[in-house]
């Protein structure tokens, strides 16, 4: 474990100039940004002096240096400020929004991963045969319309029309109660709390929205899962284990997929980033209190602390996905050492 | 918390849900007709339980309006578009139980209802109506804002004489002062609950408010998700008015229209508050939906030249303008002919209604006849303004004019400014040479919008219109009484003007649309937030 623990630790120094970079350029940012948080929530009949009170409230009368300093200095002793768009610190905001979106970003990439992985592998195995239309077919219809557009689509379906699916009112219908708060995901603490009702209450709202996601990442999973097999599977080491008499099975599964899988987890990790940022188009149609819309609204009116809360949380979240993905190809390739 | 009391909470009140399965809304009848529950939608987030903390945004007012009381309220009056409205020219107590108000007009003394209580049981006193007054003005912002609007400025103007009788004392007598007491900024807090919650940095309990109401309103809140819902419960104690008929109201917060809509369509939800001009247009022609469009009262859609650009300081090329306007048009397509028509009126001014339709229509004649007629008659460049947070109407209002401008030969391109720079851009800096505002005050007087979009360099005075007799006019009309044998004359002066000099060209008055399904008694307020407090199961 030794090796392993040094490469983990090693792993997190090098994070920490990136995560400093992060909190410079988004405080930076954040102050380029054209508008003036003070003007716009001083509300649209304030005068003058009351425009400047809440500058002075805000702290952004003061020289742009010295800004920085308090925010570091807040920063080190965990405090993301205020954020002004929901009124809540963005500490609490981040913690209750992130499980959210990570819920459903990750029920989106597993039922995501369950569909394309299969469907890449069998496609790569009969390349040219239905299951490989059918395989491409359904990768292409699913990236090319847009998240939006599939979210009202399923909802028309299977809400409107149908009336399977529950309202799509956010996390949970308004007859639960959300469950108390352990991990943040609501199906991990309603099974923690014995909760089973609430459980499937949850579950049932988050199955169109993962869904819809889960369409719009099958494409990069399946494509490359399937083009990672055919390249396997034309490889040298699977023909000699052919004529080594192996099982198909042993072939196909002990070799040819374990050495396809180091490209798949490397775009799952891509899809994951992009998906937990870029779901912010599902969030609103589901109403779903998300992070991706949060920063939205947040980067409208100029908010300032939210804006820079939310760049940090992903950055942490990328180093940390970062590393989980390197630890991952040391678990499926012993050559990748843990060095 | 057992797991029994969490979950009774929603759902025990109705008597047993046997299967616990059983979606909640089938059993919905059954239950609206013992108080029950409403669900209410809306695409706007609140983010403060306190209207007087900086950074309150509006859909948060409406707390302030269902969770607390003030000590007057408006009337009640049926509504054009269907439902009922508030009514400006009747005034209601609410805590308070009489007033009376001296001759000279400067002081005005209430007498509170000696049976009103805050929810923690507590007697309401004149003491918490002082602390909540002197609250409002001290707190910077809007709310000190809107109170200076009606005269009331320093805490010494406020004063507790004995529990039940409290005392108002004005500088000057202002027509405004009594209205400007409804409004949501003035509601009174049990200023025990909030003293015990202050702090030496927070001397008004702004933390605690913020998330915890305490006040003596028809509804207390139970619980608060931001960014998700609100849940309001029934204070059965309360003496401000009628008891409502829901116990329990939940406002969800659902950002997608095309989700909203669906959602009040199907019926889960009872209504859509503030849904797009479309749906309301598209609902309204459905069965079992009721859509209630009402015209905002004191608003207009306008067109605004601004007077620091030289092409329109010519006041021919500001008629060319009024009278290029393709009115109809833009009222179809930017508003699906929700809300109330403001051109083609009478030339001449017999009555003070107000917002009234201007006298200019769609003449392209006469148009370029006033262009030919100006200084400017090749034309010149200008672009339009528009805010993309109210993107909504002024894009395609502005694609029509610019298309009419065209034939004028005014060249336009439409310049889209991000929401919070707007308001700086048109409004604090006054500095976009074409663009479109939508002004709408509060206290529903002619005056008090000409005093703050016709008086020079006030807020909504975008134009820098700047016209000595409109500036003594608003002066000496905006504080007497509306009985007053001046007050008549000047308002339909201030008219003429405006319509001669058209700093402000008026489009079309928009509409509040409201979407329910299976629930009436939808009441329109000034504020343009939901109150929940009338709301009643449909009677089919």
């Amino acid at each position: 474990m030794a090796p392993r623990s040094r490469m983990i630790l090693g792993r997190m120094a090098q994070a920490i100039p990136v995560v400093m970079g992060v909190v410079v350029i988004s405080f930076l940012l954040t102050r380029a940004l054209p508008g003036d948080p003070a003007a716009y929530f001083a509300g649209p009949a304030a005068d003058e002096a009351s425009i400047a009170q809440i500058r002075e409230e805000l702290g952004l009368d003061k020289p742009l240096f010295q800004q920085f300093i308090y925010y570091v200095s807040d920063l080190s002793r965990g405090d993301l400020g205020t954020s002004l768009t929901t009124g809540q610190s963005v500490l609490s905001d981040l913690a209750a929004r992130l499980p959210a979106s990570l819920e459903l970003t990750l029920a989106a990439l597993l039922l995501s991963c369950a569909i394309a992985i299969p469907l890449g592998v069998l496609a790569a195995t009969r390349p040219g045969t239905w299951v490989d239309h059918l395989c491409r077919v359904l990768v292409t219809a699913g990236v090319s319309m847009p998240t939006f557009f599939t979210g009202i689509l399923l909802i028309y379906v299977f809400y409107y029309l149908a009336g399977v699916a529950p309202s799509p009112l956010g996390r949970l219908d308004f007859i639960y109660l959300s469950p108390p708060h352990v991990t943040g995901f609501y199906l991990i603490d309603a099974a923690l709390a014995g909760d089973w009702e609430t459980w499937g209450g949850a579950l049932k709202q988050l199955v169109l929205p993962a869904t819809t996601l889960a369409l719009f990442t099958l494409a990069p999973i399946a494509r490359m899962t399937r083009a990672a097999m055919l390249s396997a599977l034309s490889s040298d080491f699977i023909r000699t284990a052919r004529a080594a008499g192996l099982t198909n099975r042993k072939v196909l599964y002990g070799y040819a997929f374990r050495n396809a899988l180091l490209p798949v987890v490397t775009t799952l990790g891509m899809v994951f980033s992009f998906t937990l940022g870029a779901n912010v188009l599902v969030e609103r149609v589901f109403a779903w209190p998300g992070i991706g819309s949060y920063a939205v609204e947040a980067l409208v009116v100029s908010d300032y602390a939210a804006v820079q809360g939310f760049v940090l949380a992903m950055a942490l979240l990328f180093v940390a996905l970062n590393l989980v993905i390197d630890i991952a190809y040391a678990l499926i390739d012993p050559r990748i050492g843990l060095k | 918390m057992t797991e029994t009391s969490r979950r009774s909470f929603l759902k025990l009140t109705g008597g047993t849900m046997g299967a616990a399965m059983l979606p909640f809304l089938k059993s919905m009848p059954a239950h609206a007709a013992t108080g029950g529950t409403i669900v209410v939608v809306s695409g706007q987030t609140i983010n403060s339980l306190d209207l007087h903390r900086t950074g309150t945004n509006r859909a948060s007012y409406q707390v302030a309006v269902n969770c607390y009381d003030r000590l007057v309220s408006f009337g009640t009056k049926e509504a054009p578009g269907g439902g009922f409205s508030y009514d400006y020219s009747v005034i209601e107590p609410e805590l308070a139980e009489s007033w009376t108000i001296s001759e000279d007009g400067l002081t005005m003394t209430f007498k509170i209802k000696p049976d009103a209580t805050f929810w923690d049981g507590r007697k309401v006193t004149a003491a918490d109506v002082k602390w909540s007054y002197d609250r409002a003005v001290s707190a910077g912002g809007f709310p000190t804002v809107q109170m200076k609007a009606g005269g009331l400025e320093r805490p010494d103007q406020f004063e507790a004489v004995d529990d039940e009788t409290f005392v108002i004392k004005l500088d000057k007598p202002s027509k405004l002062t009594l209205p400007d007491l409804a409004v949501p900024v003035p509601f009174i807090i049990n200023a025990e609950v909030a003293k015990a919650n202050a702090t030496a940095d927070d001397p008004w309990a702004m933390e605690y408010l913020h998330t915890t109401p305490a006040g003596s309103g028809a509804f207390k809140i139970t619980r608060w998700e931001q960014g998700q819902q609100l849940v309001y419960e029934r204070n059965d104690a309360w003496v401000g008015g009628p008891l409502p008929s829901f116990e329990r109201v939940i406002v969800r917060e659902v950002p997608s229209p095309a989700t909203r809509r669906a959602l009040i369509e199907r019926g889960d939800v009872q209504m859509s508050f503030n849904i797009p001009n479309k749906d309301a247009a598209e609902l309204d022609a459905m069965d079992g939906v009721d859509v209630y469009s009402t015209p905002i009262e004191n608003c207009i859609h306008c067109l605004c030249p601004n007077f620091s650009f030289e092409p329109f300081q010519d006041a021919n090329v500001r008629k060319a303008l009024a009278y290029a306007i393709p009115y109809e048009d833009i009222f179809q397509t930017a508003a699906y002919g929700r809300g109330a028509p403001m051109w083609g009126g009478e030339a001449e001014i017999t009555d003070i209604a107000w917002p009234r339709k201007s006298p200019y229509m769609t003449d392209m004649a006469k148009a370029k006849e006033h262009m030919a007629a100006s200084g400017f008659a090749s034309g010149f460049e200008v672009p339009i303004s528009i805010s993309l947070g109210l993107a909504d109407w002024m894009e395609p209002t502005a694609l029509l004019l610019q298309e009419a401008f065209a034939e004028l030969g005014i060249k336009t391109e439409i310049e889209k400014i991000p929401g919070a720079n707007w308001r700086t851009a048109a409004l604090v800096e006054k500095r976009l040479p074409l663009h479109l505002e939508n002004f709408g005050g509060w206290l529903n007087t002619p005056d008090y919008y000409f005093f703050w979009a016709y008086k020079n360099g006030h807020l909504f005075n975008s134009s820098n219109y700047l016209n000595e007799e409109i500036e003594q006019l608003v002066d000496s009309t905006l504080h007497i009484p509306m009985d007053d044998p001046a007050y008549e004359p000047n308002i339909k002066r201030m008219f003429e003007i405006a319509f001669e000099d058209l700093p402000r060209i008026p489009l079309w008055q928009p509409a509040l649309n409201v979407a329910m399904n299976g629930a009436s008694g939808y009441e329109f307020w000034f504020h343009r937030q939901l109150d929940v407090r009338p709301l009643t199961t449909a009677t089919t």
